[in-house]
């Protein structure tokens, strides 16, 4: 009942933010609920491996930045009138929101059956270290590419387009975010308890149980692996489309720990946990460089505290003892 | 002319490789030993490098800086250990990658309030800035050799500390009968203390050594990091033989492959995109490398524990 | 009856010790095959092997038809050699239900079923809830593993095995830590499996042992010394040296 409540609340919180914000004139709070609404859908998608299928993957943020970089190419030679390089054919991209979409999921989803497929021979400390390791490989290639910008990034010159919608208004652009988020939500949660969810929390509890019963268990892995992957590529489409931006910093490592601290901070093995991590750890962000600019002095032990004292996170202490399966 | 090349290519990658090996020896020591991953073993390599510099400067004498940075990022790594490391010991690693990532945020906004955001920079002493004829017509620099004279030694002193000494006895018991190890009557706390700051005491020599030839900035430590777990990857969690060759062996595929691709690929394709394209792949060599390994042995070539 | 499995010349060493030292074994399908021998002679180590998780150096093992030297575990637990641990291994998160359940779906095609939900799947709760009362533990369906008593968990993990329909259980050490009562439950549970599962079992306690098994094998040092009916081993002068001389 009370996981009933806290997820309403939080549902309730998100959409009524906006118009709050522009009651009190406050335009800039829809960019930050906007942000937290996408790294939700990030943190939300490493979950489903994190809290769920036991992988401690940090690169995550490998495919929020694959997934930026897929949209933020197409409009580029959109703009550009010039032809998609690595693709077979002539195509000059696009710059329609639902080809980016799409563009962002696939791109970040192969990455991530590729990926899988070398990482999950590995289990425990070694799948943290190869999973860090492609993703920094992935950001050195595009410090390194000149194509796109290297180092300095790449400017995108408008937001995806969607007939009927202008998601140059951040209010709109908002709401594409939550129905996606929502959209996200719902199809994760069927996921994680159906019959292949039910192998999924298996992994993460017992792999070699699971082995002898006859399961090739990696390849449940590996699967959601790419699902993760590509709700990631998700977030990271949207992102781009936020800053109107993508560089190779939004896949930069600290990026994965941030990924990784939202979902615990929020509550591992819950959906809408990581939800509420985003949002914690985006407003202490927000709070606390309002104090200083060496905030991250006061984060770093902060994380350190929450790791020593306060394991359950902040929808394990709203929702009580009910949140484990949330 | 090439082959004079390739022997001085060699040079450099084996000293990229002391390097990393100094970086890699004491990760995978206390991953060995207490099961510790620890993420900001990163930062120690950082306080060697600023605070070698500061003291060289102050002092004019590298040596002193350098004994310094072996003195500061010891007692860091001891102080780190006592106040936060020991509780994560036989925590999961998941709680140990975010409580050490904690510790990166803290040590990387600390050294930006101390020394503030720009890079350091450091001339390597007088008596080793000269260049010796180590092949024939081909200079090469003193410093660089002294580091893998350095890292040779070090080498050396640790297979000499581990498999010789008290100490290394008791790390060696210790890493597989902690409790018979607290029975002997050795207070196994501290133990875990001296081999810590044993590991933060290497990769503080590698920061100082590694300060005459790079920029000393924030983030410093995080890139050799991630290189070296590569180099544990390759060589095997807790094995410092293979820490070794891990090292070495990422060292030289890293310098050859920077190297020589982009030759390889200028004969054919045009200079303009073969220099673009090279510079974007041969970067990921190592890690080409590291897939080729996991494809054929996911555990590591010299695997000394098992992770499950 | 013909022989399920087949072992020929199976070795396996760790370093200097050999735990399997040229082990041969031959078990009829239908049988309760005991496997008894004094401490370290490598049962488990035996039992890893015919299950996958260890591969040995050295021999073959034939089950069902098929050589299934180098199959992974999960082939031939799909293949219906089952097998259970020593030390409970059970998906502590889950409910005694959800731990059968995930057992039936093993063997119900594959798990790439990514929506309907499975708590609600009748063609998994049913035949769980059937296996539960077959162990007698039915009305503990829904309580967390980690609640039960030991013996309880115990007979779940056999419920799990049986779940698959296998053609045949290895069972390491079922009644290990059990108290007289929650062995004699054990024993009823699985003397009604004689002639539909063959079981190979071993076990430190004695009694249940000679009480099931239609056969037995003395394991020593990694080799098989003897094999033969209760009676046959309880006379037997070697089996009597081994355990005696070797205490």
């Amino acid at each position: 009942m009370r996981v009933r409540i806290v997820q309403l609340i939080t549902l309730l919180i998100l959409f009524t933010l906006p118009f709050i914000a522009q009651w009190a004139g406050q335009p800039f709070w829809i960019d930050l609920t906007t942000r937290i609404v996408i790294y939700g859908i990030a943190a939300m998608s490493l979950d489903i491996i994190l809290g769920y299928g036991g992988m401690v993957s940090l690169g995550h943020a490998m495919f929020l930045g694959i997934g930026a970089y897929s949209m933020g190419i197409l409009t580029h030679h959109s703009f550009e009138g010039s032809v998609v390089p690595f693709l077979p054919g002539e195509w000059t991209g696009s710059t329609s929101g639902f080809v980016h979409l799409a563009a962002s999921i696939l791109a970040s989803g192969l990455l991530g059956l590729v990926i899988g497929l070398l990482s999950l021979r590995t289990v425990g400390v070694y799948f943290i270290m190869i999973t860090l390791a492609f993703a920094q490989m992935m950001f050195y290639f595009f410090i390194a590419l000149p194509t796109y910008g290297g180092e300095d990034g790449l400017n995108v010159w408008s937001r995806s387009e969607i007939p009927g919608l202008d998601l140059s208004d951040s209010m709109t652009f908002y709401f594409v975010c939550l129905g996606l988020l929502c959209a996200f939500w719902f199809i994760a949660r069927r996921l994680v308890d159906s019959r292949f969810g039910g192998v999924l929390r298996g992994c993460k509890q017992n792999e070699q149980r699971l082995k002898a019963l006859g399961y090739n268990t990696i390849r449940y892995k590996l699967i959601a692996f790419t699902i993760a992957g590509a709700g990631a590529g998700l977030a990271g489409g949207l992102l781009a489309n936020l800053t109107e931006f993508v560089g190779p910093g939004t896949m930069h490592w600290t990026k994965s720990g941030e990924l990784i601290v939202m979902v615990l901070l929020g509550g591992m093995g819950t959906l809408i946990g990581p939800v509420l991590g985003s949002a914690a750890l985006l407003l202490l962000e927000e709070i606390l460089s309002g104090f200083t600019e060496h905030w991250m002095i006061v984060l770093g032990p902060i994380l350190l505290l929450v790791v020593l004292f306060a394991r359950r996170g902040i929808y394990g202490f709203l929702a009580g003892k009910e949140a484990k399966d949330g | 002319m090439t082959t004079l090349l390739f022997l001085e290519q060699t040079l450099n990658g084996l000293q990229q490789g002391v390097m990393l090996f100094l970086m890699a020896a004491g990760l995978t020591l206390v991953f060995g030993i207490m099961h510790l991953l620890n993420l900001a073993h990163g930062s120690l390599y950082m306080v060697g490098a600023y605070v070698c510099a500061t003291v060289t400067q102050a002092s004019g004498s590298f040596l002193i800086g350098l004994a310094c940075a072996l003195g500061a990022s010891a007692a860091t790594g001891m102080v780190i250990e006592v106040l936060a490391m020991r509780r994560l010991y036989n925590r999961e690693h998941l709680d140990q990658v975010l409580a050490t990532f904690g510790i990166i945020l803290f040590f990387n906004e600390l050294v930006k309030i101390l020394w503030g955001p720009q890079a350091l920079f450091l001339n390597p002493p007088d008596f080793l800035n000269g260049t010796i004829e180590v092949l024939p017509d081909t200079p090469y620099p003193t410093y660089r050799l002294f580091i893998i004279a350095t890292g040779l030694v070090v080498a050396l002193g640790l297979r000499h500390l581990i498999l010789n000494t008290r100490v290394g006895m008791l790390i060696r018991a210790g890493a597989t009968h902690r409790e018979m190890v607290g029975a002997l009557g050795v207070n196994i706390d501290w133990l875990y203390t001296i081999v810590f700051g044993l590991g933060a005491m290497l990769a503080g020599l590698a920061g100082a050594l590694a300060g005459p030839m790079l920029a000393i900035q924030v983030g410093m430590g995080e890139n050799i990091l991630i290189l070296t777990f590569v180099v544990i990857i390759v060589g095997g969690v807790g094995s410092i033989r293979g820490a070794l060759v891990g090292a070495l062996l990422v060292g030289l595929v890293d310098t050859y492959v920077r190297a020589f691709l982009p030759m390889g690929l200028r004969e054919v394709l045009e200079p303009a995109s073969a220099d673009s394209i090279g510079a974007a792949i041969s970067g990921m060599g190592i890690y080409i490398l590291m897939a080729v390994v996991l494809l054929f042995k996911p555990n590591g070539l010299f695997q000394a524990y098992g992770d499950n | 009856m013909a022989n399920i499995l087949k072992v020929t010349n199976l070795n396996k060493s760790f370093g200097a010790l050999h735990a399997t030292d040229n082990l041969s074994l031959e078990i009829e399908e239908g049988t309760i095959h005991g496997l008894i021998g004094p401490n370290g002679a490598g049962k488990t180590t035996a039992i890893n092997q015919l299950s996958g998780e260890l591969m040995p150096d050295r021999g073959t093992i034939e089950f069902d038809g098929q050589d299934v030297t180098h199959w992974p575990i999960f082939k031939r637990a799909q293949f219906g050699l089952q097998r259970s641990y020593q030390i409970t291994s059970l998906f502590p998160d889950f409910t005694a239900l959800d731990n059968v359940a995930i057992a039936i779906q093993a063997t119900d095609g594959h798990s790439f079923r990514f929506w309907g939900k499975a708590r609600e799947d009748k063609s998994l709760i049913d035949p769980a809830m059937d296996i539960l009362r077959q162990v007698g533990l039915d009305h503990l369906a829904h309580r967390p593993v980690t609640d039960l008593a030991h013996g309880q968990q115990r007979q779940i993990e056999l419920a799990m095995t049986l779940a698959t329909k296998p053609k045949m259980l290895l069972l390491d050490e079922p009644m290990a830590g059990m108290g007289k009562t929650e062995s004699h439950d054990m024993m009823e549970v699985l003397r009604p499996l004689k002639g539909n599962i063959t079981i190979l079992m071993v076990e430190h306690d004695m009694d249940v042992v000679f009480a099931l098994a239609d056969k037995i094998s003395v394991l020593v040092r990694g080799h098989c010394i003897v094999t033969g009916t209760p009676d046959e081993i309880r006379t037997n002068a070697d089996v009597r040296t081994a355990y005696l001389g070797e205490g």
